[in-house]
């Protein structure tokens, strides 16, 4: 076996040793990771989360065959001997080391900044955590991509913060002066004060001295101006560092002694050190490609940024300070910045700078040191569209796992994958930051187009839009008719594809019953006789019988219903009884006798919820932990009526045996000792989806709140006929992000979602009994026009066990 | 196969009698014998941009008025399934030709003239409509 011994537990040790593992088939290398801080490598990146939300920020562990010392620091390198000497006073032998040794950050030799705080480690936001309760303001010196993110985390603590920076401008390495002045008016609108051009004279002990006379308060003082390399060890060991610092490696990130090699903050390589996670992680590969034999080089990387924090949109690609042509656009209303630099020829795109609207990013990064694939304004303002066809196969589309556009295309067309979890689980791209999502999503559209298949993001011939950008104009704007909604953001006059989804979201956003004036037109057959159209054009009726739960009384109306309408019956999969074979005309005639014995409508006709399906829970089962059939009714009588993009299914079961089976349901609910586990997102049917656990132990109001908001965000942003199971796996996050908008209302929309719930169920009225108390809505249910008396002579049936069944004339095949 | 329908632009029930095309020329152009209108409802029995179904001369006809108040009227039998539903489809529009989609496979009709458009080897029989005053009648066409 040989020793390889990492110096450093960081986000490209960890990257390193995993690649290693996964190489490693025949267990040549014996591994040892030494890093000082108090516990295994963790995501740097999310440092903030860890503050603000207290994410755990852990990756996965390494496998048993790593040995991992933390809380453990090396003091010297022998490279004679090929040993390394640990402040625990243990020496490890090694083959082949690498140090991932890091930085620290850099702290100005200024009048008492050795008390202040620094932002790098989960130790660091420990302490100043502590350091910040109780006080009143802070500030951050550094108004680069970390401290803007710093401050925002102070202001998140509740502080009135001030950001301190010596450049001219925020972000000075990134964004040129237009974009800095951009930014800092959204930073400001945010509530944070930017101090620029400005330099540091001291600091005290509760405030900050500015030169020019400036003392800003500051309970709190966080330095983050920048990195200097973790390279004492290899300069201890006379290996060569840069002149400002950093550990000289050449391109395959080896240094001087070809058994040791520096990857990460730590190595200066072609001349520069990267503080960005992509291209440490880059040299980790290039490191683990090497201890097999490949030649793989580090060749530079793309430093192109993307700041998603704060709700500002930040991005800057390529070499944006580069000397050629500038395209810049401006505008103080919408708070935007655009520029992209293109080569003196108007050929070749170099960089660019956006701030307050990045969606461009993705695809004008996918295009840097490429021919312009279209005329600047467009790119500017074409978002995907422009960019998209012109990507080579070469083209970087994932940065983070080196996916390129040829790569996304032949998995698509090998692996006949048709749509974009499948693409992101077979290539990887996509997986990290997510910014190149869009891009990997037009990529795989074309592929499908291409192929023949149908992916227009348009709703039909009639609107340009997807349903979920229908539901918010409609919202937005309060229209509320379909020919308000046609004239103006449509053409055409309709079909059965629009109509009935303008239907559903008016009804969603409760613009009155579903049969009201224009509506009855938009509703499909079903919705608009409140019946399941049957393969005879006769209709089946379905009483609700919430939780499945239904007296004698009941059943025995149910069976008069039946038997005196000529009806044929089955149980359902849902625990209620359906009756068939009723024409249009005697549909009435059962509902007056269904509510009368206190029936109502059961929905079984439309996208709406169906049924919360329960097991006998604690009431009666030896086993039951929880009154599964009560909390099953409660939930059903709640979002009984809720219009949706597709039908919504439900189950609670009273102890973990799951005989309601709730994980298949799009929410699920099970009894623990504690409360109830809620599951969400589950499918039987066609393409079957083990619903995902959402939440855990919740008391039942908890519960209920979570299922309203997650029910309504749904309605709100699923496709038309889209189930949540695959509006789920269309999610950026899934169910992370989820959990992100209905727990921690990552986007401030819990409100808004609560207060909708509530008027649905306040306004929630049975649609048979209105339907009988109107006049106008009862004219239509006749065969015929000119002779409402005549039943349709085109119906027939004949017996079957003891039943009906219908008859079926010869028809043309399909 | 020609098809006429009037352009009604007013729920109101007053007369509206074509002054051009229309009733009258349809009328005179053709033997008056060879014609059975049928008078089958009001006009206002008519939902807008929706469809209802009359028996005429014992067949069943499916009569749709569109959203500009023109009538249009088809077999009410949908080749695909056999069951008389067309009437209860959704009305609408593909590419300016008024259309109705069945409501049992969705098979989308051409108003004017009965064709499929999903299946243009499949056809139903379109008839002959108009409005005389406030009464609508049908002819076979």
């Amino acid at each position: 076996m040989t020793d390889l011994v990492v110096i450093g537990h960081g986000p490209a040790a960890h990257r390193l040793v995993e690649a290693v593992r996964e190489r490693d088939t025949e267990g040549r290398w014996q591994i040892t990771v030494v890093g000082e801080e108090p516990r295994p490598a963790y995501d740097r990146v999310a440092l903030t989360s860890y503050l603000t939300d207290g994410a755990d920020l852990a990756y996965p562990a390494h496998d048993d065959a790593v040995r991992v010392r933390t809380g453990e620091r090396v003091t010297s390198i022998d490279r004679a001997g090929r040993t390394v000497t640990t402040d625990a006073g243990d020496t490890l032998r090694y083959d082949t080391l690498v140090l991932a040794t890091g930085s620290v950050p850099f702290v100005p030799p200024v009048p008492g900044a050795g008390a202040a705080f620094v932002y790098r480690t989960i130790d660091d936001l420990d302490a100043l955590r502590a350091r910040a309760a109780g006080r009143a303001s802070g500030v951050v010196v550094g108004g680069g991509l970390l401290g803007l993110e710093a401050a925002r985390a102070l202001q998140g603590l509740g502080l009135e913060t001030h950001i301190v920076e010596m450049a001219p401008w925020l972000m000075a390495r990134q964004l040129d002066e237009g974009g800095g002045a951009m930014l800092r008016r959204h930073i400001e609108a945010l509530g944070l004060r930017v101090h620029t051009e400005v330099m540091l004279e001291r600091v005290e002990a509760d405030a900050v001295h500015l030169a020019g006379g400036t003392v800003l308060p500051a309970g709190v003082v966080v330095f983050s101006a920048g990195i200097r390399p973790r390279d004492e060890l290899a300069r201890d060991a006379g290996l060569e560092v840069g002149e400002r610092g950093g550990i000289v490696v050449d391109d395959a990130c080896r240094t001087g002694d070809p058994r040791i090699y520096a990857i990460g903050e730590c190595a200066l390589v072609g001349g520069q050190v990267y503080g960005l996670v992509g291209p440490c992680l880059s040299m980790a590969e290039v490191v683990a490609d090497a201890l097999f034999g490949g030649a793989a080089r580090f060749a530079g990387a793309d430093t192109s940024t993307q700041l998603k924090l704060m709700g500002v949109d930040v991005a800057s690609f390529g070499d944006p300070s580069a000397d050629a042509l500038n395209v810049s656009y401006t505008d103080p209303v919408a708070g935007t910045y655009k520029r992209l630099v293109v080569s003196d020829d108007a050929g070749t795109l170099l960089g660019g700078v956006l701030v307050g609207d990045a969606s461009a990013y993705p695809t004008l990064r996918a295009c840097v040191g490429a021919s312009l694939p279209a005329a600047p304004d467009r790119l500017l303002f074409g978002g995907t569209e422009a960019v998209a066809g012109a990507m080579t196969e070469e083209t970087m589309v994932c940065s983070c796992n080196g996916v390129s556009a040829g790569a996304i295309r032949s998995a698509i067309t090998d692996g006949g994958l048709t749509d974009l979890p499948a693409v992101r689980a077979c290539t990887r791209a996509g997986t990290g930051c997510g910014s190149c999502v869009p891009l990997v999503k037009r990529i795989l559209d074309e592929e499908l187009t291409s192929a023949g298949i149908p992916v227009s993001r348009a709703l039909c011939e009639h609107f340009d839009h997807t349903r979920a950008e229908l539901f918010d104009i409609i919202r937005v704007r309060g229209i509320t008719t379909f020919s308000g909604l046609i004239a103006e953001y449509g053409r055409g006059r309709g079909c059965d594809i629009c109509k009935p989804a303008v239907a559903s979201i008016l009804a969603s956003l409760g613009t009155g019953h579903i049969l009201d004036g224009e509506q009855a037109g938009l509703q499909d057959t079903n919705d608009q006789f409140l019946a399941n159209m049957q393969k005879n054009g006769t209709y089946s009726v379905v009483p609700r019988v919430p939780g499945g739960e239904i007296t004698p009384e009941k059943l025995i109306v149910i069976g008069e219903v039946a038997r005196d309408f000529g009806l044929y019956t089955k149980i359902t999969g849902g625990q209620r009884i359906d009756m068939f074979g009723a024409r249009v005309e005697q549909l009435p005639l059962i509902w007056k006798r269904l509510t009368d014995a206190g029936f109502e409508s059961g929905h079984a006709y439309g996208k709406a919820l169906r049924t919360v399906k329960s097991c006998v829970g604690s009431t009666w089962c030896r086993y039951g932990v929880q009154d599964s059939v009560g909390l099953a009714i409660r939930l059903e009588l709640r979002y009984r009526g809720l219009r949706a993009p597709h039908k919504i299914k439900s189950a609670v079961s009273g102890c973990a045996r799951e005989c309601a089976e709730a994980q298949s349901k799009d929410f699920g609910v099970i009894a623990t000792e504690k409360g109830w586990n809620l599951y969400v997102a589950g499918n039987g049917g066609m393409r079957p989806r083990h619903a995902d656990l959402f939440a855990t132990d919740l008391d039942t109001e908890t519960l209920i709140r979570y299922i309203d908001r997650f029910l309504m965000f749904y309605i709100r942003t699923a496709d038309r006929l889209q189930r949540t199971a695959s509006w789920l796996e269309s999610l950026d996050g899934g169910i992370e992000y989820l959990r992100d908008v209905i727990v921690a209302d990552r986007l401030g929309i819990c409100d808004s979602l609560d207060a909708a719930m509530a008027r649905h169920v306040e306004d929630y009225s049975d649609e048979w009994r209105a339907t009988l108390e109107d006049p106008e809505r009862l004219s239509r249910f006749v065969s015929f026009v000119n002779a409402p008396g005549t039943p349709d002579p085109s119906i027939v049936f004949e017996p079957e066990r003891d039943q009906i069944k219908p008859v079926i004339p010869e028809v043309v095949s399909r | 196969m020609t098809e006429r329908s009037e352009g009604i632009r007013r729920r109101a029930p007053v007369v509206t009698l074509p002054d051009e095309g229309g009733l009258m020329t349809e009328v005179l152009d053709r033997p008056p014998v060879s014609v059975r209108w049928q008078t089958v409802c009001d006009y206002d029995d008519l939902p807008p941009e929706d469809g209802v179904c009359a028996l005429v001369h014992g067949e069943q006809v499916a009569i749709f008025r569109t959203h500009d108040g023109r009538l249009y009227a088809l077999s009410n039998r949908d080749p695909f399934s056999g069951a008389y539903v067309l009437a209860r489809g959704i009305v609408g529009s593909r590419g300016g030709v008024p259309t109705v989609a069945s409501p049992m496979y969705k098979q989308v009709f051409d108003l004017t003239t009965g064709r499929c458009l999903d299946d243009p080897a499949v056809r139903v029989p379109a008839y002959r409509v108009r409005v005389s005053g406030t009464r609508v009648e049908v002819a076979r066409a």
